[in-house]
């Protein structure tokens, strides 16, 4: 924790009443996040992300435990915390009739103190950011998906904050308008320093934005890495050497275990898989020293492995698994 | 603060008047029952009521009643509000909670001020005759009443949170007492138990000083009472409804 920390929780804990008994949603978990970070808080349905990012915006009183957001006291300094942050909830029911882009987005900025000159100069900035020119005078009810994405995004931007929460920017949309929105998330870090904490189920999603994935499971912050570490850290990358001639298998098996520090070979009846800490940097050394021996092989492929091995290593679930568990109860 | 309600009310406002359904529906509703039910009461006698006295008993009623479901019903917004999640991102701005509400309670308030002015003028032509400035302190008394209703409405919207609760609870609470009140027919007609029963109801002042007050009777202790009632019971929801919509909002 240093003072410059954008984000400081410490045993932050929310628990619920409900019919059936209460519900620890989230367990008293510690939290820092660094300015100019993007963090992925990565979990099933029902880990705890969304009423984790809910307290951290003030929205919801913590059940017990501290948090300094943007410089101020969570519970203390609400008010100064809302100023300094924008928080993009999770999709909600489809948008009132009668509600225009542009209107209200400076609506927003301005409950957020901005003068309406302001407001409008604003408008006429965030809007083409995030690729919303000329739609400002559209209703809400007529944007596409990922518009409609895009409209609640530059809703959390229009005060400029330092720090913007994101609940599942990118749940429900095509890969298509998935992959645009992560440019316009990346270029809100890359070109106005903003830090970013965003829940995502999508494993692609942290591996492709985050510096950092916090792994979530009911309640419990289970792993906090870069994506690249976790994945080291679980079960190294797996080199596939595929050979045409079965003879020469045994032969290639031996070459690769001299030639780097392997942690594991497997034979199956056409390819060797090789397993080693970092791919990129053992694939050279197995090839030069296999072509030394002779041999060749047909096809080579470096798989590293994804968060969700990452996550059933961790919690001995599938992430899958847990989501359609939740889903059916 | 007064920006920041402002700017509420003006979103509110626009996204009403945006509604034609609406903004047809919302100023014909009075007009139906002037027109439809106003003309039975010609002929029903006592209480005052009989011939085109009739007409001042009558439009207290429908100013009242007017206030109770156009205000109570207020709540329906905000439940909507809150599954868009447009109550969540206003209340993550430092806007006072306070003016998060009260933007949205004056944009009912200046509604029903609108529709009650609306049943004023129609009336007229039906033969409504009365005193002008007992009007204007009666509709004056309809609005601050709408505002406490309203505030408590969007306070109930936020605990129930949802239509499926919230339509037969707010059914369940305003029939009775505007029954209770006298609106449709004066509570002189009553039985005994009924009159009784419809003194512990609040709403019965209100509608007995807008009565009293159409007749231009601002002496009568009706007038004093009912306005001192209109103004702690709206005091009293407006304050209940802040609270509770600041507690939902922590
Ligand atoms: N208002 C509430 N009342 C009661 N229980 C709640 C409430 N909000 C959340 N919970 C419970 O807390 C737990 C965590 O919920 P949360 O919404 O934080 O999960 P999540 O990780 O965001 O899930 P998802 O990926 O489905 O959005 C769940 O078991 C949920 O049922
Ligand atoms: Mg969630």
């Amino acid at each position: 924790m240093t003072e410059t920390d954008m984000i400081t929780a410490r045993s932050l804990s929310r628990s619920f009443k409900t019919k059936s008994g209460p519900v620890e949603a989230v367990r008293g978990i510690d939290l820092d996040v660094r300015p100019g970070e993007i963090v992925g808080l990565l979990g099933p349905n029902g880990a705890g992300k969304t009423t984790t990012l809910r307290m951290l915006t003030t929205l919801l009183m913590p059940s017990s435990g501290t948090a300094t957001v943007a410089g101020h006291d969570l519970v203390r300094e609400p008010r100064d915390v809302r100023r300094r942050i924008g928080y993009v909830s999770q999709v909600g029911a489809p948008p009132s009739a009668g509600t225009i882009v542009g209107e209200e987005l400076v609506t927003q900025a301005r409950l957020q103190g901005l003068s309406k000159a302001d407001a409008t100069t604003r408008l006429s900035e965030v809007a083409p950011r995030l690729s919303l020119g000329g739609l400002e005078r559209r209703a809400l009810l007529e944007l596409s998906g990922g518009q409609r994405r895009r409209f609640d995004i530059a809703l959390g931007l229009m005060h400029s904050p330092q720090l913007v929460f994101l609940d599942e920017p990118t749940t429900g949309l095509d890969p298509q308008s998935r992959a645009n929105l992560w440019d316009h998330i990346r270029s809100l870090r890359d070109d106005s320093g903003v830090t970013i904490l965003l829940t995502t189920h999508y494993l692609d999603e942290a591996d492709a934005l985050a510096d950092r994935v916090l792994v979530m499971d009911d309640g419990k912050i289970v792993a906090d890495d870069t994506p690249d570490a976790l994945k080291a850290r679980i079960s190294g990358d797996v080199i596939t050497l595929a050979f045409g001639v079965a003879g020469e298998l045994a032969r290639a098996e031996s070459v690769a275990r001299t030639a780097v520090p392997v942690r594991e070979v497997v034979v199956t009846d056409s390819a060797l898989l090789v397993t080693v800490d970092e791919g990129a940097v053992a694939v050279a050394p197995i090839l030069r020293a296999l072509d030394f021996a002779g041999l060749s092989p047909s096809s080579i492929t470096v798989n590293r492995p994804t968060l969700d091995d990452v996550f059933l290593t961790l919690t001995g679930r599938s992430l899958r698994e847990g989501a359609e568990g939740d889903s059916a109860a | 603060m007064f920006t920041e309600m402002f700017v509420i009310f003006q979103r509110q406002m626009r996204i009403l008047l945006r509604n034609p359904v609406w903004v047809f529906f919302g100023l014909t509703q009075p007009i139906l029952y002037l027109a439809l039910f106003g003309p039975l009461l010609k002929n029903v006698s006592g209480g005052g009521l009989g011939g085109d006295s009739a007409w001042r008993v009558f439009v207290p009623g429908l100013l009242l009643q007017l206030a109770i479901f156009g205000a109570g019903f207020a709540g329906f917004g905000v439940i909507q509000e809150l599954r868009e999640g447009v109550i969540d991102r206003q209340r993550v701005t430092p806007a006072r909670r306070v003016s998060l509400i009260f933007g949205r309670t004056l944009s009912n308030m200046v509604t029903i001020g609108v529709q009650a002015i609306v049943l004023v003028l129609v009336a007229l032509p039906f033969g409504l005759s009365a005193s002008w400035s007992g009007i204007a302190s009666s509709v004056v008394l309809i609005c601050l009443l709408a505002l406490g209703i309203s505030a408590a409405s969007y306070a109930m919207g936020l605990i129930l949170k949802d239509e499926d609760g919230f339509a037969p609870f707010i059914q369940g609470v305003s029939l009775p007492l505007l029954l209770l009140s006298g609106v449709l027919l004066p509570m002189s007609l009553a039985p005994a138990w009924l009159r009784h029963a419809s003194q512990v109801n609040p709403l019965t002042y209100v509608v007995d000083a807008t009565r009293a007050l159409f007749r231009g009777d601002f002496g009568n202790h009706d007038v004093w009472i009912g306005a001192l009632v209109t103004v702690a019971l709206g005091a009293l929801l407006a304050w209940w409804g802040t609270r509770t919509f600041q507690r939902q909002s922590a």
